[in-house]
């Protein structure tokens, strides 16, 4: 074809990366364009960590390939010097500074803006002068947070980087980041378990389960996909016939199952008929029983082998 | 505010909407740039902007290159009659449903109706804005 399409800015394909025995990604396939920003959710070891690794050059795959803005970054500056990664526990030199961690990320960010850096230094009140290693838990976040902003680095992954931060830190932290990404559309991959706080900020989720994909969607296709039905349990059970059912609770006569599926307004009607109440899944709730019921599935697997042998 | 039921762009919609029902928003005033709806409402700007430009394809609001969007002429009355269809199935139907369950009977319902009325038309003043 003489039309070559615009690469992808991240593109796996059968990405498998084994420690020693364990598998911390599973021939993983995802594909994510440019300019938008990503949820990557997942329990602790589920493999996010490793996937940011795997695209920002800081590993290797064990087989497969991943592929940023349609190159390798492994060893490659020309892609690296685009990406921007705040890990959770970020390192920086002994001696440094935040002011020295805000000049060399500067040099470093084509993009940089000490404007919005000084802003931000601001609003986290950030101790400029006071060493790194002097510096509290939430204070060494707000630095890594500052970088991630002020970078605007044309990927950026937020790996958890919000531990210490109190709430009004991180609202100040998701607030200034929608804005800015509103001014300045790029690529941000956030990582993070208060699913809750960043659910609204999300334009796309990835959900990642024991080192494989469980989850790849647009927020709004998710939203209202689920949802809780509760009431006399014999009517909760009629109405949910038929469909995929996540999660299941009762309590005496009284049933609440999280069931899959958008509801129509016939459907609500009906479940007001059946004297049913109908709460909406919020997308924290969703990962849970989505990620509880693969394991659900993997365990029930493992004991079918285990009949089997 | 926005909750976790529907898709937030419809929900941003409906919000535009209910400006423009209770006349916050006025016919061919300009709404506030998608990127604002994203900051206020704290939402992604590419579903702030989804839901703007459902409102757009509907002919509620109009884009004039370079300024901003507005407020097409003729748009509430447009979402009024809108509304007024919606209204029957939701909320006369569940009404009416959950008044057979009580054993109320049509007439009693009616009579309650104008009961409400004269009790909204002594508060009203305290209520409007």
């Amino acid at each position: 074809m003489n039309n070559p399409t615009t690469p992808a800015a991240i593109e796996l394909r059968q990405v498998t990366k084994t420690y020693r025995d364990a598998k911390a990604l599973d021939e993983v396939s995802l594909r994510l364009e440019g300019n938008r920003i990503y949820g990557l959710l997942g329990r602790n070891g589920a493999g996010k960590t490793t996937l940011m690794s795997v695209l920002t050059g800081q590993g290797f795959q064990t087989s497969g390939e991943a592929l940023v803005f349609g190159q390798r970054p492994y060893e490659n500056d020309g892609v690296l010097s685009r990406i921007c990664f705040i890990r959770e526990s970020q390192k920086y030199p002994d001696d440094f500074n935040a002011r020295q961690a805000f000049k060399s990320a500067s040099l470093f960010f084509k993009q940089w803006d000490q404007a919005f850096a000084d802003q931000l230094v601001e609003e986290f009140q950030l101790p400029l002068n006071r060493r790194i290693k002097k510096l509290s838990r939430g204070q060494l976040s707000a630095v890594g947070v500052i970088i991630g902003l002020a970078s605007r680095a044309e990927i950026t992954f937020f790996d958890e980087p919000y531990l210490g931060l109190d709430a009004v830190a991180r609202q100040i932290f998701y607030d200034r980041l929608v804005e800015d990404f509103a001014a300045h559309p790029r690529t941000i991959i956030l990582s993070s378990h208060l699913i809750d706080e960043v659910a609204n900020l999300l334009e796309h989720v990835v959900l990642i389960d024991r080192g494989r994909i469980i989850m790849d969607d647009d927020a709004e296709a998710i939203r209202g996909t689920a949802v809780t039905v509760a009431g006399n349990a014999s009517a909760v059970q009629s109405f949910a016939a038929g469909r995929e059912v996540l999660h299941r609770e009762s309590l005496g006569s009284l049933a609440s199952w999280t069931v899959e599926g958008r509801m129509t307004n016939a459907e609500r009607a009906e479940a007001a008929e059946l004297g049913l109440e109908l709460a909406p899944v919020s997308l924290q709730q969703l990962v849970v029983r989505k990620t509880m019921a693969a394991t659900d599935a993997v365990v029930d697997t493992d004991s079918e082998l285990e009949v089997l042998k | 505010m926005i909750d976790d039921s529907r898709p937030i762009f419809l929900q941003i919609a409906e919000l535009i909407e209910n400006d423009i029902v209770d006349g916050a928003l006025a016919e061919e005033s300009q709404v506030p740039s998608t990127n604002e709806f994203a900051a206020f409402y704290r939402i992604n700007p590419a579903t702030a902007a989804k839901g703007v430009n459902r409102l757009v394809d509907d002919g509620i609001l109009y884009k004039k290159r370079g300024i901003g969007m507005f407020v097409a002429a003729g748009a509430r009355s447009r979402l009024l009659a809108q509304r007024r269809d919606d209204f029957f199935r939701e909320y006369v139907q569940p009404m009416t449903r959950e008044a057979r369950k009580l054993g109320i009977s049509t007439a009693q319902l009616t009579e309650m109706l104008h009961r409400t009325e004269s009790t909204s038309d002594m508060t009203e003043g305290s209520v409007s804005r």
